[in-house]
């Protein structure tokens, strides 16, 4: 049986790799990918914490926040896609147009 | 307690060895007469056509998008086939409701030409 | 299972939008031609029908689908702001499109599908359904913001996809923690939970939660210092689709703002509402000190929108049903002047050139007078002057932060609407006293029926709720009894 704190901090740990992932990096689609990594890390969450309670609510997000990564994964990459024929890069900080 | 897991270990041990072993005594004992057509890369016994690393038509990312959808359904009819005797007629019309507006989308993009590749 | 088909009365509303928006795709798919202009009126209709569906769940609160959904005056007074938002937008998007040929199905079909979300919104009582019904509302934000597919509507659409998803990401966190604190996340149990056992206010878990959600929904309604994106989305974006997320995203952000924090966490309000009122102040200071130092209407109006949204957050610090009931006047107060402004935004632009620099504005006023009347009526209504439904919003705010000693947010948030006023009025004054040029930018206007339509509900709406909020106000307030 591995204790819960193992599997929190396994999912805290990787939702901050996430988050530094969409500060630091460039390359949109590695943003895109980040992004699911958060998503994914609160799963795990989801996951530990239905087991330790002993309830199935924690299972059901897990399904339906796939379900969500998968839709914005693939207005993500429209989006990419989109980015590409308009400017020819993937990369974030070549997207700077709009600024104050 | 960690007695429980010999067994596999042996196991393990096994496979790899016969893996291994398969390889090094083909190596081994086998002919060895390469020619153009037995060096390039299988692909269904065809010609290949063209390299491996080339870039994909943009066409295949409508794919991928279709393709999503569909694979993605299948979460929400897993538990449910699972569990289909004890939901009932609900259980069916809801899932019902839910293909249709499935299906809204895949008349959408068939219309629209997603389907088509020419 | 146990679902009663009277459930379905409380998701009727949705359903009829929601079928709407597949017709429309499916319309957009079968129909012949180009241009699909008409679709907008189809969806007019939908929301029509959803709003005669409405009226009948004031009163006091059923649950529905084990205790997901909500059918009471609260979700059903949001349900008309939103209403309002997407029928204006359609009315407004109409002629825009067809100007910038971009007349195409998809478009309405993707308001209405956020549209969804967003009402969804309003109803949850449970936060699986708040998370599925905000990414329901942002993914179809996301394609909107793209939809001109222009160099600046895709680095809008991008920007405002990252931003979002990582948003959702600590939104998603933050109700991870609450359940694993609870046990549950329906909100009326995780209310009871908190009253039950008070210990656990303190506990880090749930307060790391609530933390989060502070993040994920600050995102949402663009509170600083979760801003940065603001700006950009609203100034890249199509002018249409800047309007409906300015109004509908944000209405719909505070209506699950609101009921998560408000109801769910009202046994935590001292620990939440120190953090709050930082934000609030944060927001609406930086919000109006920026918007005073741009040149770019559209631009300023992002900025202005940041601001109102620290208003906003003053009444959720206050947190009591007073407060409530006052956000909600306010926005529907704000969907009124902010898609007005709009809309007069967009009639100063033409095919391929947006003219959304303030010297464009220079001397239009007397050139074109309705449209300088509309665009000062607006501007009056959101600096706050009487007797516009701008000053009603924020004096009913106010007077419920007064009325539980909240002073210095109360003086501070008077002196920043003060300050707002003059970059509100510095758009007519520019209208109004300073000579065009010789060559003006703006040689006509692009006005169609339905965008004229838009802009005099809009200024209608305007003046009478500033002029006989009565009628309102008092609904806001009994909608917030049953809340809870």
């Amino acid at each position: 049986m591995i204790p819960l704190e193992y599997s929190l901090t396994l999912s805290a740990v990787l939702f901050t790799l996430g988050v530094i992932g969409v500060l630091v990096r460039r390359n949109v689609i590695v943003l895109l990918m980040c992004v699911e990594l958060m998503l994914n890390a609160v799963n795990l969450s989801f996951v530990a914490l239905s087991d330790h309670l002993n309830s199935a609510e924690g299972l059901l997000y897990v399904f339906f926040v796939m379900t969500v990564a998968a839709a914005e994964a693939s207005v993500g990459l429209a989006i990419v896609v989109s980015l590409v024929r308009a400017r020819n890069t993937v990369y974030a900080d070549e997207v700077d147009l709009l600024k104050g | 307690m960690l007695q429980n897991y010999i067994p596999i270990l042996i196991l393990f041990l096994l496979a790899a060895g016969f893996g291994l072993g398969v390889v090094v005594i083909s190596m081994f004992l086998g002919p060895r007469r390469p020619d153009p057509s037995k060096l390039s890369t299988y692909e269904c016994g065809m010609e290949v056509e063209p390299g491996a690393r080339q870039r994909f038509d943009v066409k295949y990312y409508l794919v991928f998008m279709a393709f999503l959808v569909f694979d993605v359904e299948v979460v929400f009819m897993y538990p449910w086939a699972v569990r289909f005797q004890k939901l009932g007629l609900f259980g069916f019309v809801e899932m019902l409701i839910f293909l249709l507006i499935l299906l809204v989308g895949y008349v959408y993009i068939w219309r629209k030409g997603v389907l088509e590749w020419e | 299972m146990n679902f009663q088909m009277a459930d379905l009365q409380l998701l009727a509303p949705h359903i009829v939008v929601l079928a709407t928006a597949l017709l429309v795709l499916l319309a957009e798919a079968f129909c012949k031609g180009e241009r699909k202009g008409y679709l907008a009126y189809l969806g007019i209709a939908g929301i029509v029908v959803a709003a005669l569906l409405t009226p009948r769940l004031f009163g006091p609160q059923r649950l529905g689908f084990s205790g997901m959904l909500a059918g009471d005056g609260f979700a059903a007074f949001f349900y008309f702001i939103l209403y309002a938002v997407g029928i204006l937008t359609l009315l407004v998007s109409q002629n825009y499109l067809r100007d910038e040929r971009f007349e195409h199905g998809e478009y309405y079909a993707l308001v209405l599908l956020a549209l969804v979300g967003m009402m969804l919104m309003a109803g949850a009582t449970h936060l699986m359904v708040v998370f599925l019904a905000l990414e329901t509302m942002s993914i179809a934000i996301y394609a909107l913001a793209g939809y001109f597919r222009t160099e600046r509507s895709v680095e809008a659409s991008l920007k405002y996809f990252i931003l979002g998803g990582f948003a959702s990401g600590f939104l998603l966190y933050g109700i991870a923690l609450i359940y694993g604190a609870c046990g549950t996340t329906q909100i009326y149990d995780v209310m009871a939970y908190f009253k039950a056992l008070p210990a656990l206010t303190s506990s880090p878990m749930a307060l790391a939660g609530i933390g989060l959600l502070t993040v994920g929904f600050g995102f949402k309604v663009a509170a600083v210092p979760f801003h940065a994106w603001t700006p950009d989305v609203y100034q890249g974006a199509p002018t249409s689709v800047t309007a409906f997320m300015a109004t509908g995203v944000k209405a719909a952000a505070f209506s699950a703002f609101l009921r998560v924090f408000v109801v769910a966490f009202q046994g935590t309000h001292v620990e939440w509402s120190g953090v709050l009122w930082v934000l609030a102040l944060l927001t609406m200071t930086l919000g109006n000190l920026t918007a005073i130092a741009q040149t770019d209407v559209k631009r300023m109006l992002a900025y202005s929108s940041i601001a109102h949204a620290g208003y906003l957050l003053v009444g959720l610090v206050v947190g009591t049903p007073e407060a409530s009931s006052a956000m909600m006047v306010y926005l529907l107060a704000y969907a009124f002047m902010n898609i007005g402004a709009f809309a007069c935004v967009i009639m100063v632009g033409r095919y391929g050139q947006e003219n959304t620099s303030l010297d464009a504005y220079a001397g239009i006023g007397f050139r074109f007078p309705a449209l300088g009347l509309a665009m000062a009526v607006f501007m009056f209504s959101m600096a706050g002057i009487p007797p516009t439904a701008g000053f009603i919003g924020k004096f009913l705010i106010f007077k419920a932060a007064v009325h539980e000693g909240y002073y210095w947010l109360t003086i501070l948030g008077v002196l920043n609407s003060a300050a707002s006023v003059y970059y509100y009025l510095r758009v007519i004054i520019t209208m109004y006293f300073k000579p065009s040029p010789d060559e003006p930018a703006v040689d006509g206007l692009r006005v169609g029926p339905s965008a004229a339509l838009a802009t005099v509900l809009a200024g209608v709406g305007v003046l009478y709720l500033g002029i006989i909020p009565g009628g309102i106000i008092k609904l806001a307030e009994q909608a917030v009894r049953f809340m809870g």
